[in-house]
């Protein structure tokens, strides 16, 4: 198995200082599906960020593809970059572009800048783009404009435009979040599928728990900036899943209940 | 801190205290302006002054429409477009380029850093900006003088004023407003390996679209009236003319010449407003 990405005691501060990742030390490799779950502010969004190269470690070792991406020229660096596909939780369209421009800027990277100015004016491949929005049930949407969508297809117009990219490693930041459950189990299948057929790796994180387990081989628990758990989704048991969303100053505030770790247990459900 | 917020004791907004400094300190800013201004409303209104704008409001009317100066009233009005354009477009050739150079929006070393480009690309953009700052800073007039000085009278010079110095201010204007819209487009095409003009272009731009199109057009105004200022220092256009008439006290000829700057702002507006609904 190709090795994806290695990190060796990886460490990020926040801009005030705290850490916002500590000791990461991670091995992924292709055709993997991780899980990135945790409690809001564990550090889900940054480890991404990071995978992405859109942030760099001041601590620790960061392989990406076989390559330090820190050590290339920001040209390379940019080259990289190309071969990574990021979803974000907010997809980072300008609400007045297209749909099948919006989508077909996931091959910037890769495009010539004649290229990429000629297809701003005229779309030099709807088929390719509309094949990638129609296994999101989108390809009606082709020429509408993205401030015209609703949150949920806006999500999958951005999950659209990396399966567009065909990038070696997708990072997906809560790519359901604003989905009903029916659509979001739908759509990881479509990037589960995806990660399987290119034989590629694909890093999520989700907080919804159970479409994690179901959809994913390999589940690792944030907690804190650090990683508290890294296994087999079907060995991941109820009481770590507790421990890992226990939330100290909640149960304070609502003086302890007898069945106050039950409860914390079904928060993740989507 | 958390206990003043249960026991319900008020919170005390940590802004107010700077809010109010910020205040005072604007105020304490103010008052010199005035009053190294000399400015005195009085004055507009003393005797010798009403009487002497009644004169020459009362020449306004009626209006100058012989068809001799009409003919040349037109002939100076498609002069004053005729450089306001050029001016524009020469300097647009150059803003565009310098706004780009200049701008914070297409920083990539900015990118892991949280938006804030690393000191050294930071500096790379100073000349850019360095630029801007001298063609802007010189007035459009002296251009103007200096121009007519190197290329002789006429609307030649008018043009090359105007490319200067709007060039300047498009220029800054431009690249403020590529980091005033939604920097997270261009941030996420940068960080999928896209180089730096794509990224203006699929991320930047149909954000800042309507707003660029919208300064441009009031500058293209501006630059109207700039050009019959200029006119006077001898650039050719309505400015021209209008010295002329003033100086033969032809109080009818200026006022249809304030006319038809009138209804080239109002044209102007209109324009605006169309493009706007088109791009915004």
């Amino acid at each position: 198995m190709k090795t994806i990405a290695q990190l060796s005691g990886v460490g990020v501060a926040h801009a005030d200082g705290t850490r916002a990742l500590d000791g990461i030390d991670l091995h992924i490799g292709s055709v993997e599906r991780v899980a990135i779950i945790g409690p809001s502010g564990a550090g889900k969004t940054t480890l991404l960020r990071l995978l992405a190269t859109a942030l760099k470690p001041d601590r620790g070792q960061l392989q990406l593809l076989d390559k330090n991406p820190w050590q290339l020229s920001s040209g390379a660096r940019q080259q990289l970059r190309a071969r990574i596909g990021l979803i974000h939780q907010a997809p980072p369209l300008p609400p007045r572009q297209r749909v099948v421009t919006a989508v077909s800027a996931g091959r910037l990277g890769q495009w010539r800048l004649g290229k990429s100015l000629l297809n701003l004016v005229y779309p030099l491949d709807s088929v390719g783009v509309r094949a990638a929005l129609a296994r999101l049930d989108l390809g009606d949407k082709l020429f509408a404009r993205c401030d015209q969508l609703s949150g949920g297809q806006l999500q999958r117009v951005g999950i659209a435009r990396v399966l567009y990219q065909s990038p070696e490693l997708i990072l997906a930041d809560e790519p359901v979040a604003s989905m009903d459950p029916v659509l979001a189990g739908h759509t990881l299948q479509v990037l589960c599928e995806e990660a399987q057929t290119r034989g590629i790796a694909l890093i999520a994180s989700l907080h919804a728990v159970d479409l994690a387990l179901r959809h994913f081989q390999r589940i690792i628990g944030l907690r804190d900036g650090r990683i508290a758990f890294d296994r087999r989704a079907d060995t991941v048991t109820p009481d770590e899943l507790a421990a890992l969303y226990a939330n100290e100053q909640l149960l304070e505030q609502a003086q302890p209940a007898p069945n106050a770790t039950a409860t914390v247990v079904r928060i993740p459900l989507c | 801190m958390n206990s003043t917020t249960t026991t319900g004791v008020a919170v005390r907004d940590p802004a107010a205290l700077p809010r109010l400094l910020l205040t005072l300190l604007a105020l304490a800013l103010l008052w010199p302006g005035l009053h190294f201004s000399e400015l005195n409303i009085g004055v507009l209104f003393d005797r010798d002054s009403t009487r002497a704008m009644a004169t020459l409001l009362a020449d306004f009317f009626p209006f100058a429409h012989d068809v001799e100066f009409l003919a040349l009233l037109w002939k100076s009005t498609l002069e004053t477009l005729a450089i306001a354009v050029a001016g524009m477009t020469l300097a647009l050739l150059l803003a565009a380029p310098a706004s780009l150079l200049a701008t914070r929006a297409l920083s990539l070393s900015a990118l892991p850093r949280d938006g804030r480009p690393s000191p050294l690309s930071q500096s790379l953009r100073w000349p850019a900006r360095a630029v801007l700052i001298v063609l802007r800073s010189v007035p459009e007039i002296v251009w103007a003088l200096l121009f007519v000085r190197a290329v002789g009278l006429g609307a030649s010079a008018g043009v090359l004023a105007i490319a200067v110095t709007y060039a300047g201010m498009l220029g800054k204007v431009y690249a403020e407003i590529f980091e005033s819209v939604d920097a997270q487009p261009a941030r996420a095409l940068l960080a999928g390996g896209s180089s730096r003009l794509a990224a203006f272009f699929y991320g930047v731009l149909p954000s800042a679209a309507g707003e660029l199109v919208s300064y441009t057009v009031y500058r293209w105004e501006c630059a109207v009236r700039a050009s019959v200022v200029m006119g006077f220092v001898g650039a050719g256009g309505l400015g021209q003319q209008m010295d002329l008439s003033l100086r033969m006290f032809a109080g009818d000829e200026v006022a249809s010449m304030l006319l038809v700057f009138l209804l080239l702002v109002l044209l102007a507006d209109q324009l605006s407003r169309f493009l706007r609904r088109v791009f915004v």
